[in-house]
């Protein structure tokens, strides 16, 4: 211990702390600073930027007496006392702010940045904030923000906001209300798991396996226990209950005790009095591994020679064999004049969502807990309940999990992470436990998005129409089930395209390896079938000879159309608005319109693509959310429901349907999101469900309220219920009105509940192979790109993405604005960026510095359509939005390539070294990628 | 988790050897620990006993001119040498590569003292530093010495000193007079660790007509397991017309005679060559260009 002198936003500290602190260790530790954000301790996010003297730095890899005598400024120190700084405010108006986990790093780089340039141009601001990156907003809102604050601070009034153009907009439908949670997220005082501390904690840490598959010989855990400071250390014989988990199939241990099948496979669980003892800890446990033959990929595992991972599976490795057949598939394929098949690769990603997992763990007993209570970020919260309370051996009322802020998803907070861990280890000790991911460990254990491998062939006339689809698909499933089957279905059920397909055949394989396992990620299996489907469909149209939008026209789906699971389109099929939007703005700058063109060294080139995607879990899975939505007396409503929001903004769509139903200004609307005593089951936040199913949840029992209190008010003010409306907060009756808050009241002292639940059912759906509906509505887009490239290094750089996005209805307008924005960034990285490396089963992406995610510098300007085909049964005609906008944009990109360079890309991420090479060489196809250069 | 003991933060070169000395090889030194913290959290370097933090010593600070020379202290930040408006003018190339280390936080605090000890053979700054003929100042064994850049490389991350008790104090290097000129620029690729896959630093005296090269220095990085000067093709250049046809037989030669290797996850050997001459191209194109105008405005600056 010794003396830290340092000053924070203005305020001399004197501390006595370790010279092995880092900075940010002493600001969120020491001072309670948690404003400040940990996201990778490597110097690669910028989340943790802090300034020192005035200038930025990364307070993760800053050692705290290097600030010796320094003047700091964080988040907090922003604004004075009630009043936001400009660049605060600007992030609220901009949309700039989603999840939430990087913006204070993104402010302070910002202000920064605005200290020493009053007036940045869009590369100052790149260039400023070139390293602090977002996962979720895909950076233009930022710039626009940024660019705002400083005409503000200028003295020349904040910039207007880039509303998107939406029809029909409602009292608090269709308009952009400020999300949830804004002012904490902007402020630093919002509390993400980490930020959360109890007294008496202890912290954890998991031994994982150090082989992909390994037989078990022996584990001892004596030495760890005696180091002194552990409190627990457990392995699987201290599972109370079931040891395994799993969302569809249960396969996945919680403490491994026979088999290890990948290498962020949990073998000891440690809690101590500090990190450092835990970390420790870890190193005196002693394992004894056999070393099994490792399933390195999904073909391999498919063969005779790969040993079974799970035998317990009825189908050994094949997880899953997904078939779709619709049509007479020799049949299509006699009529078809042109024939293209080709083989298409896409690697495994990670959601490198900012906020690493965390959990903590609270025991039955410890102040104001009744019951073991578990506080994560977690998609699915019920779930959550459900796999906790099996392990641990309890009932489930016995159990409770509350979800607190997340600092990004994206589907990669699904599965289980530490939440089993920390409720033993709490149940264990009986003190509260935290269990936080490093950022490494992160890479290594949580599921990925399925690397494919997809065999597509496809037909179609010499009049452009399509006759045939047959396709294989392989999908790496990694170790463990996760939501495999679920994700590689809808790969195969999308791997039509958004089109009329008479005729298709289409197979795929999901299979076990002993790679991190694959689940849930934004595009859900459909980004790595449109890959194939949108390259197909530009391949062919070339070979018919007809430009690329009229072949997709021609055959789009539309109003009565019938999908090839044999679904008949009944309503809201709004692609072919989709398609003349983006069409219309790649034609109309420039009248003599080209698809490629060259300047020097460069060539440019537009490339597009079309995509769907269902909302809604689908396939005759029972697709519901309950909510509950009570009025109080001061005037308020609260409204509560078990989704998550992990900054897509569900949150603010709830509170909308409800002001809406009640014709509330919406500040009165309060909503109470994930925590399984108080919140109503939503189900899981994926297959961008939630602003459907919680939507109308919200929307249906906002509705009941209302009907309540009309009954109420109509025999409080002795008028008709017919004659009665809302109008900001009050039910009117020709010159009498009443406040909400007075009726609640009044309700209250007549023994009426001012508080209504209610269940909503999404419309029923049907298996696949059924031939019904398999899906309730479904999204579509387009999206078209303009790329530069550098004939000369193959560097490829994308300038502008133009998007037409049918979404029903936008709830939100800004908020929706950056689900799209967003969601084209981390498809620009898929396509450009992104690839998760495993060396036989060995994670080689083992540090965030190995796996570059999409920069503010790679932002293209990005022109966003919203088109608005109504959904009838949507809450008041939305559909879903997280997913459908993250798509197409890597095929639109790779179909940009092949225009430029006449070189066209069958794996993923681009690799210019391959594309330069293949241009020198007059090739014309390239089937490696960057992770093949070896 | 804790990745060192003790933080000490010497402020004469003096003390900072006498604490080395202290810890007997379990002391390392640290100045923006950019390449430091991060390899002490891969568990590349065990947890130290203690980092002696060397951007307190004065003398490892400045940035000085000295006559025609100028002297750059190990621990002046990249952020510093890219916002001396004398190294824009008359090292360029040494702002250009330091211009594009990481992102404003990783410059605001990384060295180029630190660049030279990680000793990366395509570090950026190093690039420029061969370029520009540069001498560093060392204390090695209790030694105070002036070594040539290119003597600081023993192998791949293997600097000439052990950071656990040597230092580099400095750097000096000419300034470019009359006729001279450098420019720096590099081929990076949007996936895997930010390294380059080429780095190439040129610098050229043309002949008092401006006419001709009268003498170059060429830096292209990495081919070899240390940085190198690509000295047969200088000796193409020198006193040729300094023209687009003389730079295609020096790139001629370059691709013949250089020999880079396929990385993993980086790039392959046939790439680099192919980098090898559109690098040299423009990047002579602009060093001729400036010498002749006598104007040079750095270019790439935060992004390339
Ligand atoms: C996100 C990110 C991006 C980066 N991008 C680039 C890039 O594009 N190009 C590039 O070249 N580098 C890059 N780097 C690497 C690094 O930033 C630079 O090499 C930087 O110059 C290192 O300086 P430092 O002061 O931070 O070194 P430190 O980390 O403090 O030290 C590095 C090594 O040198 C030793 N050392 C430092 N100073 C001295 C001294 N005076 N005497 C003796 N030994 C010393 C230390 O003991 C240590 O072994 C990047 C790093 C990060 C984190
Ligand atoms: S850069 Fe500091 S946490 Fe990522
Ligand atoms: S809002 Fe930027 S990471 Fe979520």
């Amino acid at each position: 211990m010794s003396e830290l002198k340092i000053t924070v936003n203005g305020q001399a500290h004197l501390l006595n702390v370790p010279e092995s602190r880092t900075l940010a260790q002493v600001l969120r530790y020491d001072l309670g600073l948690t404003g400040t954000k940990i996201g990778c301790e490597e110097a690669e996010c910028g989340i943790c930027t802090v300034l020192i003297n005035g200038l930025p730095v990364n307070s993760c890899i800053f050692p705290a007496f290097k600030a010796q005598g320094h003047d700091i400024q964080t988040v907090e120190g922003l604004a004075h006392e009630d009043e936001l700084h400009p660049v605060q405010h600007n992030f609220i108006d901009h949309g700039a702010v989603q999840c939430g986990f990087c913006t204070p790093g993104l402010m302070m780089t910002a202000t920064a940045l605005l200290n020493e340039n009053p007036d940045p141009d869009d590369h100052a601001i790149k260039v400023a904030l070139k390293d602090t990156y977002c996962r979720c907003t895909g950076y233009s809102s930022v710039i626009a923000a940024i660019k705002s604050a400083a005409s503000e601070m200028r003295g020349e009034g904040p910039l207007s906001v880039n509303e998107p153009e939406v029809s029909e907009p409602m009292h608090a439908i269709s308009r952009s209300m400020p999300p949830q949670y804004i002012r904490e997220k902007v402020t630093g005082a919002a509390k993400y798991t980490d930020d959360y501390t109890f007294d008496n904690m202890l912290f954890a840490r998991t031994l994982r396996s150090v082989y992909p598959h390994a037989r078990l010989l022996r584990i001892s855990t004596e030495r760890a226990k005696a180091l002194p400071g552990v409190v627990a250390v457990l392995t699987h014989a201290d599972v109370p209950g079931e040891n395994l988990h799993g969302l569809v199939y249960r396969d996945w241990p919680v403490l491994c005790h026979d088999v290890v099948r990948y290498t962020g496979d949990a073998i000891a669980i440690v809690a101590a009095e500090t990190e450092d003892i835990a970390a420790e800890a870890l190193n005196l446990i002693e394992v004894e591994y056999e070393p099994l033959p490792v399933v390195p990929n999904p073909k391999f595992a498919h063969s005779p020679e790969a040993p079974v991972l799970h035998p317990n599976h009825p189908t050994g490795n094949l997880l899953k064999h997904i078939k779709v057949r619709h049509g007479d598939i020799e049949q299509g394929f006699a009529q078809a004049d042109y024939i293209v098949e080709r083989e298409y690769h896409t690697p495994t990603t990670e959601h490198a969502f900012l906020e690493p997992e965390c959990a903590i763990g609270i025991p039955a007993g410890v102040a104001g807990h009744q019951k073991l209570t578990i506080l994560v970020g977690s998609q699915i919260p019920y779930q959550d309940r459900n796999q906790i309370a099996l392990a641990m051996g309890l009932p489930e009322e016995k159990v409770r999990v509350i979800g607190t802020l997340i600092g990004g998803g994206f589907g990669g907070k699904e599965d289980i992470a530490g939440q089993i861990h920390v409720a033993m280890l709490a149940q264990a000790t009986g003190r509260p436990v935290k269990m936080l991911y490093t950022r490494q460990e992160s890479l290594i254990v949580h599921p990925k998005r399925h690397a494919t491998i997809i065999r597509m062939k496809t037909g179609a006339t010499k009049d452009g129409k399509l006759v045939a689809v047959e396709a294989e698909l392989y999908g790496d499933g990694g170790a463990y089930a996760s939501l495999s089957d679920k994700v590689m279905t809808r790969a195969t059920t999308h791997a039509t395209g958004p089109y009329v397909v008479p005729n298709a055949k289409i197979d795929c394989y999901a299979m076990y390896t002993n790679n991190p396992p694959s689940g849930a990620f934004r595009g859900f299996g459909v980004t790595q079938s449109a890959f194939a489907v949108e390259s197909s469909m530009d391949i062919l149209a070339e070979m018919i000879g007809i430009d690329p939008i009229e072949f997709r026209r021609i055959n789009a789906q539309r109003v009565g159309t019938t999908t090839a699971t044999g679904q008949l389109l009944r309503e809201s099929v709004g692609l072919l608005e989709t398609l003349d939007r983006v069409q219309n703005d790649m034609v109309s700058p420039r009248s003599d319109f080209q698809w490629a063109w060259r300047d020097g060294h460069k060539a440019y080139a537009w490339g597009l693509a079309c995509a769907y995607k269902n909302t809604g879990l689908g396939g005759g899975a029972p697709d519901k959310a309950e909510a509950e939505v009570e009025a109080f007396e001061d005037g308020t409503v609260e409204v509560r429901v078990a989704a998550a929001d992990m900054g897509q903004g569900l949150a603010h769509v709830v509170a909308q349907c409800t002001a809406e139903e009640l014709k509330l200004p919406y500040d009165r609307v309060r909503v109470l999101l994930c925590d399984t005593d108080l919140t109503p089951n939503g189900g899981p936040t994926t297959a961008s469900r939630q602003t459907f199913v919680s939507g109308n949840a919200a929307r249906v029992t906002s509705s009941l309220l209302r009907e309540a209190l009309t009954r109420s008010a109509a025999e409080f003010l002795d008028v008709p219920p017919e004659s009665l409306y809302y109008e900001e907060g009050l039910l009117r009756h020709n010159g009498k009105s009443v406040e909400l808050g007075s009726l609640v009241g009044w309700m209250k002292a007549n023994g009426l509940s001012s508080k209504v639940r209610h269940e909503y059912h999404a419309p029923a759906t049907q298996p696949l192979g059924t031939g019904g509906d398999m899906h309730f509505a479904f999204s579509y887009a387009t999206q078209a790109a303009l790329v530069e490239v550098d004939m000369e290094t193959g560097a490829v750089k994308v300038l502008k993405i133009v998007a037409g996005t049918d979404i029903g209805r936008a709830i939100n307008p800004l908020m929706l604005q950056g689900q799209v924005e967003g969601g084209i960034i981390m498809a620009l990285g898929n396509c450009l960026t992104e690839s998760y490396i495993v060396e036989n089963g060995v994670p080689w992406t083992n540090l965030l510095s190995r796996y570059k995610m999409p920069s503010i510098k790679h932002t293209p300007e990005i022109i966003s359509h919203l088109i608005e085909d109504r959904a009838s049964t949507g809450p008041y005609g939305a559909k879903g939005v997280g997913e459908i906008c993250s798509i197409n944009t890597s095929p639109a990109i790779c179909n940009a390539i092949y225009h430029a360079t006449g070189v066209r890309i069958f794996s993923l991420p681009v690799d210019q070294d391959a594309l330069l090479r293949a241009i020198r060489a007059g090739q014309t196809e390239v089937y490696t990628a960057w992770h093949d250069v070896r | 988790m804790k990745l060192w003991n003790n933080y000490h933060t010497p402020h004469s070169i003096d003390e900072a050897l006498t604490l080395l000395n202290q810890y007997q090889g379990k002391a390392r030194v640290v100045a923006g620990g950019t390449d430091l913290m991060v390899e002490l959290r891969e568990g590349h370097r065990p947890v130290q006993d203690a980092l002696i933090d060397i951007t307190m010593i004065p003398e490892l600070t400045t940035l000085a001119p000295t006559d025609d020379e100028i002297y750059i202290g190990a621990g002046v930040t990249h952020t510093q040498l890219v916002k001396s408006p004398l190294l824009a003018a008359l090292a360029t190339c040494l702002v250009e590569s330091c211009g594009v280390v990481g992102g404003p936080q990783v410059r605001n605090v990384g060295t180029l003292g630190g660049n030279v000890a990680h000793a990366l053979p395509a570090g950026d700054g190093t690039t420029s530093l061969v370029a520009l003929d540069a001498q560093a100042d060392i204390v090695m064994d209790g030694q105070r010495r002036v070594v040539p850049i290119l003597e600081m490389y023993r192998g791949p991350g293997q600097s000439l000193i052990d950071s656990t008790h040597d230092l580099i104090i400095g750097f000096r290097f000419a300034l470019c007079a009359e006729r001279e000129a450098t420019a720096f620029k590099r081929i990076m690729r949007p996936q895997g660790v930010a390294l380059p896959i080429l780095g190439c630093a040129t610098w050229v005296r043309l002949n008092p007509a401006k006419t001709h090269f009268e003498a170059t220095r060429l830096s292209i990085a990495p081919i070899g397991p240390t940085p190198a000067r690509a000295t047969e093709v200088e000796a193409v250049l020198t006193g040729q017309p300094a023209n687009d046809a003389t730079i295609e037989s020096a790139i001629d030669t370059a691709v013949k005679i250089l020999k880079p290797r396929t990385s993993k996850y980086r790039a392959t050997g046939e790439y680099r060559r192919e980098m090898i001459a559109v690098l040299l191209r423009r990047t002579l194109q602009l060093a001729v260009q400036r010498a002749q105008t006598g104007q040079a405005v750095p270019e790439g600056i935060g992004i390339e």
